[in-house]
């Protein structure tokens, strides 16, 4: 095995990564209709579920005595975080994201929104 | 080097030397406008030298005190557990690259970069109970790939100027 091959295969191996990473990505904004509803976890739990038709700010708190912040913005059928606590700031760069199964995961905070569609999106009772 | 106490000082100037590149990882401004936050993995240079130059069992227990120190210092319970699995796969990945022979040390050391977010987001698959880490994934395997040449060419850089006796 020679510098060049050891060379060679690095390429390959590289480029094999990205092209898998970007076709993942592209695959996935592709294929996804839209959904109607945010359902925001913490920590695994159930924190909160917001109509994506309604207009709103939400601010989601985490961690010991609630001391993080991601603040939830649903705009124009588009869900993002507008600004978070959290060291890397992944969150608030993840574009706004509207179709079913979309996430936007705050890995500090442990914080998952996720678009999903739900059946009954006219029920009063969500927690608003 | 058979001198067991050298052995061991080595070994402390190895983790010393990784925890002040995993301090000076977090006071480097974000180097990717649009995915801010991601990490270079700069103490990874450190253990891609070892690998090559003291073996496996050296490489991985720098690695492992490393995690923990690093923990203690700058993270929580949390950070660790990713931190821990990140460092497994990316050990595991880069180790059987290494075996193989058929990668430079750029091909073992992106190998470690995207490993070690694989293990991360398996990490937080099962603790924040969700499957869909996919996106986050793909997006962390691009940065993965981008920091790990830089990292394998510091490695190499490394290997081929560090003198042997080192
Ligand atoms: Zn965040």
């Amino acid at each position: 095995m020679t510098e060049k091959h050891r060379f060679r295969n690095d390429m390959i191996l590289i480029a094999v990564l990205l092209l898998v990473a970007f076709s993942s990505i592209v695959c996935y904004n592709c294929f996804r209709s839209t959904g109607n509803t945010v359902t925001v976890r913490v920590d695994g739990t159930d924190y909160g579920v917001y109509p994506l038709s309604v207009n709103a700010t939400k601010d989601i708190y985490s961690g010991e005595n609630g001391c993080n912040l991601n603040r939830l913005v649903i705009r124009d059928g588009k869900a993002y975080i507008e600004t978070a606590t959290c060291p890397d700031g992944i969150c608030v760069a993840h574009k706004p994201i509207f179709r079913d199964g979309e996430s936007i995961i705050c890995l500090p905070n442990r914080v998952v929104v996720t678009i999903s569609t739900a059946d009954h999106t006219d029920t009063p009772d969500v927690i608003m | 080097m058979k001198n067991k106490s050298k052995e061991v000082a080595f070994a402390g100037i190895s983790v010393a030397l990784a925890l002040i590149l995993a301090y000076a990882e977090t006071l480097l401004p974000p180097l990717f406008v649009a995915v801010p936050g991601i990490k270079m993995g700069l103490p990874n240079i450190v253990i891609i030298f070892l690998l090559y130059r003291r073996g496996p069992a050296f490489a991985g227990a720098v690695s492992f005190i490393r995690i923990f120190l690093v923990a203690l210092l700058f993270g929580n319970a949390a950070s660790l557990i990713y931190s821990i699995c990140g460092g497994i796969f990316s050990f595991v990945a880069m180790l059987l690259l290494r075996k193989m022979n058929l990668f430079s040390t750029v091909g073992v050391s992106v190998a470690g970069g995207v490993m070690h977010n694989v293990g991360q987001i398996l990490a937080a698959a099962v603790l924040l109970n969700t499957e869909q880490l996919g996106y986050y994934l793909a997006v962390l395997a691009v940065s993965g790939t981008v920091a790990g040449v830089f990292i394998g060419l510091c490695g190499t850089f490394l290997v081929k100027r560090v003198p042997e006796k080192v």
